[in-house]
């Protein structure tokens, strides 16, 4: 029998930080050995972490030349932007990896504050910097040599679909490793994906569905309490503690790690279903448990809740309806 | 120019939108700053309809429900208190006025106090201006 | 004049760039290492409950996140004034272990062993933690991979999350460990102790047994004479999760030695305008720019630094390897960049030995986790030693304990200055009147850079045939003089 070898062709596949912490770009090196099939199926032909492609590199590829770009991390200054810019026009699959580039993560925090804010802080009143002549970092300087540019930093934190049109969304801070291995393997064996715009690489199902921790339908609380408040039982569900965990909002696909470690779900792998706000789904679930009719009362129980903007839009206030604090 | 404040008002159907009817039908003179949505309860006014409303546009939002006990959906009204209490401690941390937010029960007779209820808050939120919300918000596609 | 811009240099924390201004003859005007990203965690930590930001200063750094973690951990016990339980500190500081070894596995032999170990002007192509493969064998490769996944398992048992660790909560841990768990750690850490012997061993042989690299290490372009910072135990020792910062200066007098409060009085930062990051200097000796000597401010806190800085080693081999390499070179305290590497070697052995100390701790499998809240919650300050230096968290917070004030000096950020000294004085060397750049002098370039940076480096060379590197040479005016491309 004569064998026929038909070479497919290589999958040219890029990932790209824009603000990010590098998290994500681990978790594709955390695949340990399966690194290696990945490198089999697919040219990296982008990855600043671990390449030296230049974006002058990137620039000269024709449009749509890359099969698939990993974009982690949120679109805080004009560089993560026009880099996104620039990979949605070259690349064929373009999809938002990690809760940064999904819902603008943890860096989209910032968008409690503003530039001038975090500047006059970083720059200005930090206790251990010594800045008399208020120097502050310029997209433009001249120096004897010529000129140095930087960046412009933005005063909002977007998401990525915020600024390019996206494919997919690869939840998780960072992604699971094996869930991104997973949609590698199916885009690399050709497999049908399903429709633009969806969530992949997660479970339809929430985070309390796939926690062990004990739990009846009877979650009403007087009063909620921080993680420093109570003393876990390491067993009984959260909210029941009346500790806030994400659980119920938050897609399920990291195997309810942080729960593994005792602490409650804060909801990287972003909302369960397709909604447009984050976090009010959780606010109604929140609110919700509160086991009292009387005004006096449930107004004592949601004092008791520190910081709720920040808790229930951990990692997702960019993409939230009102997107930033008026400050 | 005179600032003409716009206000959402999510009125249930059973007790507030009557009420507010009632205003009308009545002839009672309110002011004309309100847009109002009805909805089946105010146990059915979601999250994203008061931040949606804020998001396009209004400078305040008033949601109104049936009295204390009166709820055609039993516990309704109260979900929609517990609701509204931690929306507000959410807003305000967005920056937005707590006062911008109100929750008031009418009862399908109190067509009189849904006029001066309109009266009030349109003075409360022409006190506090203009909400910056939808501007902001447009400006953030630098 | 002309320009020589690489962009972007990825390998450090975040994003990075090098501007290189030659002279009309070639030689080196000089060389500016900007960094173009800040994400302000100083200003948005604030208005959040101090016990999360553990949680949410990880992602300052998705590669060294268990550093962010101890030191957050470490400034909220302060705040609360609160002194974890025995048991709890020991299962932190076994946590911090594992995260060494996994670093300093993955940087000797993915990012530093492929300059030495295939040769540092070599094709490129072979240039990689593949050719190292090649050069030492598969076996070892594969070693090498399974012993930092093995340390990653110790990580993502002891802190749940396999990155963003959830392991801290003020006045402990939230999770203990069993005694068949501890007995699995303790099989793993006389892994990394045989491993981590090994590892120094290979050094040996293949980069100090040969006479070129020996040479390229001692007297190549590779030398920064300023001070050193450590932390250190109460016998001076290097420690990573607890104890002392001491300064050492280039001679290897103490200049200086704080804890953690008091960090205000001896550190101080610097803004450059055409970089996001700031520049840290001694305070005494002020921000005197970028030079070098006694009297500069400029000091550095890398596994070089934390060795000038201490009088010794903890742990037996650690103690033996750490005595060679100062007979070896000569004397404390040490000013060669590249010595870093073997620096590096030395802590993971220390590492390795700690952490099984710790694992046989009888301690380790205590009851005690968490040690009550009695305070009022007001300021604190943690620091730890980070793979890439001293980490600083200091947080204010209200009576509440929600945060009101953040400040935070960031390992990589002690090195900013002496990196682009290190960069300049690489060109210098390497670039004279009329010299050819070639790939190989742009790589030699590159090894003073690496040298100070053990994590993202880590995958730089890790990957087969695909580095690619390009330089153009522009004039002021942007015209482009030569394009120098290596792939
Ligand atoms: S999603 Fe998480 S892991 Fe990924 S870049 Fe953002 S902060 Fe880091
Ligand atoms: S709320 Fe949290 S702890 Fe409770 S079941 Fe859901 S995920 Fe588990
Ligand atoms: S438990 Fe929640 S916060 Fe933790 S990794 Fe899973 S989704 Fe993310
Ligand atoms: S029906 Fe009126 S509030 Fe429920």
């Amino acid at each position: 029998m004569k064998e026929e070898t038909v070479q497919k062709p290589k999958l040219k596949l890029a990932v790209y930080w824009g603000a990010a912490c590098g998290g994500c770009c681990v978790s594709v090196l955390d695949v340990h050995e399966k690194l290696l099939d990945v490198i089999a199926a697919a040219d990296l032909v982008f990855w600043p972490i671990a390449l030296d492609t230049k974006y002058k590199d990137v620039e000269a590829m024709p449009d749509k030349y890359i099969d698939v770009t990993l974009y982690n991390g949120a679109v805080r200054n004009s560089e993560n932007e026009h880099i996104a810019k620039l990979l949605r026009k070259k690349s064929k699959v373009l999809v938002a990896y990690g809760s940064c580039a999904h819902l603008g993560g943890i860096p989209g925090l910032a968008n409690f504050t503003t530039k001038e804010a975090i500047f006059k802080r970083v720059y200005e009143t930090s206790e251990s910097t010594v800045n008399p002549d208020k120097i502050l970092p310029q997209t433009h300087f001249e120096v004897d040599e010529g000129i140095l540019e930087l960046p412009e930093f933005y005063n909002d934190v977007r998401s990525l679909n915020q600024v390019v049109d996206v494919d997919y969304y690869l939840p998780g801070c960072p992604p699971q490793s094996e869930r991104l291995l997973e949609v590698f393997m199916l885009i690399a064996t050709g497999a049908t994906l399903p429709p633009p715009g969806s969530v992949v690489g997660a479970s339809e199902k929430t985070q309390c569905d796939e926690c062990k921790r004990v739990k009846t339908e009877n979650k009403k609380v007087k009063r909620f309490y921080r993680p420093i408040d109570i003393k876990d039982d390491g067993v009984t569900c959260f909210l029941e503690q009346g500790v806030i965990c994400m659980g119920p909002a938050t897609r399920a696909g990291c195997g309810v790690r942080c729960i593994e470690g005792n602490a409650p779900c804060r909801g990287c792998y972003g909302p369960a279903e397709a909604v447009i706000d984050p976090g009010a789904k959780m606010l109604s679930a929140i609110a919700t448990m509160i086991d009292s009719n009387d005004e006096k009362e449930i107004e004592k129980a949601v004092e008791t809740i520190d910081d709720p903007a920040g808790t229930f839009y951990r990692f997702s206030l960019p993409a939230s309806i009102l997107r930033r604090a008026l400050v | 120019m005179e600032f003409k404040p716009t206000i959402v008002a999510f009125l249930c159907n059973w007790c507030s939108y009557t009420g507010a009817d009632l205003a009308g039908t009545s002839r009672m003179k309110y002011k004309p700053n309100i847009r109002v949505i009805r909805v089946m309860c105010s146990g059915r006014v979601d999250p994203t309809f008061v931040y949606k409303s804020f998001r396009e546009g209004a400078d305040g939002v008033l949601i109104c429900g049936c009295h204390p006990g009166d709820c055609h959906y039993q516990e309704g009204n109260y979900k929609c208190l517990r609701r509204f209490k931690l929306m507000k401690k959410y807003i305000t941390q967005m920056g937005i006025e707590p006062e911008r937010l109100h929750l008031e029960w009418i009862s399908a007779s109190e067509g009189k106090q849904f006029a001066e209820l309109v009266d009030s808050m349109t003075e409360r939120i022409k006190e506090l201006g203009p909400s910056q919300v939808k501007q902001v918000a447009e400006t953030l596609a630098i | 004049m002309k320009r020589i811009t690489i962009d972007p240099i990825t390998r450090l924390e975040g994003h990075g760039k090098i501007e290189i201004f030659l002279k009309d003859d070639g030689g080196v005007e000089n060389v500016y290492f900007q960094v173009p990203e800040l994400r302000g965690f100083e200003q948005f930590c604030v208005g959040r409950p101090v016990e999360e930001l553990s949680q949410i200063v990880t992602k300052i750094c998705g590669v060294c996140p268990g550093c962010h973690h101890m030191a957050s951990g470490k400034a909220a016990d302060a705040v609360y004034g609160v002194e974890p339980p025995p048991t709890a500190k020991k299962l932190r500081e076994l946590f911090y272990m594992a995260h060494f070894v996994h670093s300093h596995i993955a940087h000797f032999y993915a990012l530093a062993a492929p300059d030495f170990v295939v040769g540092p002007t070599a094709d490129p192509a072979l240039r990689n933690i593949i050719g190292v493969i090649e050069k030492v064998g598969v076996p070892i490769g594969t070693e090498v991979i399974k012993q930092r996944r093995i340390a990653q398992e110790i990580q993502a048992l002891l802190g749940g999350h396999q990155t963003h660790v959830v392991m801290n909560i003020p006045g402990g841990v939230r999770k203990g460990l069993t005694s068949d768990e501890r007995d699995d750690i303790v099989k793993k850490a006389e892994g990394f102790v045989e491993f981590s012997k090994f590892s120094m061993n290979l050094f040996k042989d293949v980069v100090l047994g040969n006479q070129t690299y020996l040479d390229i290490i001692l007297n190549g372009p590779y030398a920064l004479k300023i001070h050193s910072m450590g932390l250190v135990d109460a016998n001076n020792h290097v420690n990573f999760y607890d104890g002392k910062v001491r300064v050492v200066d280039t001679e290897g007098n103490e200049i200086c030695k704080y804890g953690p409060n008091e960090y205000l009085n001896f550190i101080a930062e610097h803004v450059e305008p055409w970089s996001y990051l700031k520049f840290p200097y001694i305070k005494a000796k002020g921000w005197t720019g970028f030079v070098e000597g006694q009297d500069s401010g400029v000091y550095h806190a890398t596994p070089l630094g934390r060795l000038n800085a201490a009088d010794g080693m903890a742990t037996p081999i650690a103690q033996e390897e750490y005595e060679i390499m100062y007979k070896t070179l000569g004397g404390k305290p040490v000013h060669n960049t590249l010595a870093m590497h073997w620096a590096r070697l030395i802590e993971l052995i220390y590492s390795a030995e700690r952490s099984l100390e710790l694992a046989r701790d009888p301690d380790i499998t205590g009851k005690e986790l968490r040690a009550p809240l009695d305070n009022v919650p007001s300021e604190g300050v943690g620091i730890v030693e980070a793979q890439r230096g001293t980490l600083t968290h200091h947080y204010w917070t209200d009576e509440k304990g929600i945060v009101t004030k953040v400040n935070i000096i960031v390992g990589t950020t002690n090195n900013n200055a002496p990196i682009c000294m290190s960069i300049k004085k690489a060109a210098e060397g390497l670039i004279k009147k009329d010299t050819e750049v070639t790939e190989g002098i742009l790589n030699m370039i590159e090894m003073a850079f690496r040298a100070y940076d053990p994590c993202f480096s880590c995958a730089t060379h890790s990957l087969p045939g695909q580095m690619r590197m390009e330089l153009v040479l522009k004039d002021t005016k942007g015209k482009t003089i030569r394009t120098i491309k290596r792939s």
